[in-house]
């Protein structure tokens, strides 16, 4: 009888316990934090202005774009990065040209303009932040040909 | 017939007959002039669905609608010029966008698509011919302090003034999405480089 008061006891104990104990160490990604309170704000990072453009990591990496391109708008039927940077444009805005590359479709075919495939330039060109990287690296780029 | 004669014919006082103008005038000069600031307002605009769904949803993602220092150009900052007889005359030509209206000419978000690039054509004709006058109620190449501009916008804010340019020769679809084609189009009528 004295064993069973016992181990109810306990187990009533340790069951007001396993919540503690689980929850210690575990955090939500919003932070330890009470429920009604708002969550950790970060400062926005701006986009980085780089005169004269960011130096390329490797050889064939699509240049990084070392400017604000907040109020760029590529869709279906507009792209204002082409207003300075299409074949046409890039001389009298003096902007870098799109890469020859760019006019030419999957079959080797050249075109006049830009070929669709490269049409979303934000899908390969980014801009930058100033950020501390959140991993290391230890990248480095293969010796180039001079 | 002087103003005394017409007065005794009708037997009222001449200042009365003249304050009584003069009040009249007030009120009636007065309540033309709020309904057409009435109809030279953001909430008018919009009241439209054709303005609300489609120019004005791609305007609030614009540096017109949301900026750093918080100054907004409503739609009648540029689309209406504020000199009064340029706005009745603008307000009179209005009228052809109430028959459009009423035809139903761009009342779906697809039919506006299809126009899209016939009424920017329009817009950029007009601020073509007339200096970008809407522009300049705010933005002046004199006040312009090219020291805090950015090296290539300033280099081509200069050129701009040597070759004559207007605002609309370059900014483009800055409040508004550009119609697909724009460049050729705009080329071809003259209005672009």
């Amino acid at each position: 009888m004295k064993n069973t008061i016992i181990t109810a006891t306990a187990t009533v104990f340790m069951l007001l316990l396993v919540p503690d104990t689980l929850s210690a160490g575990v955090e939500s990604l919003r932070g330890a934090l009470p429920l009604d309170a708002p969550a950790k704000i970060f400062s926005a990072k701006r986009q980085q202005k780089v005169e004269g453009g960011f130096e390329r990591s490797w050889k064939q990496q699509p240049p990084p774009i070392p400017h604000e391109i907040d109020k760029d708008r590529i869709s279906l039927r507009e792209n204002t990065c082409l207003k300075c940077h299409s074949k046409e444009n890039h001389e009298k805005e003096k902007a870098p040209e799109v890469g020859k590359s760019h006019y030419i479709d999957r079959t080797g075919k050249k075109l006049t303009r830009i070929s669709q495939r490269r049409w979303f330039c934000n899908q390969c060109h980014v801009p930058q932040v100033e950020a501390s990287p959140l991993v290391g690296s230890t990248f480095q780029p293969l010796p180039q040909k001079k | 017939m002087t103003l005394q004669q017409m007065g005794k014919m009708a037997g009222i006082a001449t200042l009365p007959l003249l304050i009584l103008g003069i009040v009249l005038g007030i009120i009636l000069w007065g309540s033309f002039n709020w309904a057409l600031e009435l109809t030279n307002t953001e909430k008018f605009c919009i009241s439209c669905h054709e303005m609300e769904e489609n120019v004005y949803q791609e305007y609030q993602e614009t540096g017109h609608f949301n900026n750093r220092t918080g100054v907004r150009a409503t739609c009648p900052d540029c689309h209406v010029p504020r000199e009064w007889i340029h706005k009745v005359a603008r307000k009179i030509r209005a009228t052809n966008e109430l028959y459009h209206k009423l035809m139903g000419t761009i009342d779906t978000p697809e039919k506006f698509e299809a126009n899209r690039l016939e009424l920017a054509m329009h817009v950029w004709k007009t601020m073509k011919e007339n200096d970008s006058h809407e522009c300049r109620n705010c933005h002046d190449f004199d006040s312009m302090d090219f020291e805090k501009q950015e090296p290539r916008s300033a280099d081509r804010h200069e050129e701009a003034i040597d070759e004559g340019k207007t605002c609309i020769d370059c900014h483009k679809g800055i409040a508004h999405h550009l119609p697909e084609g724009w460049e050729e189009a705009a080329k071809a009528a003259g209005l672009q480089d």
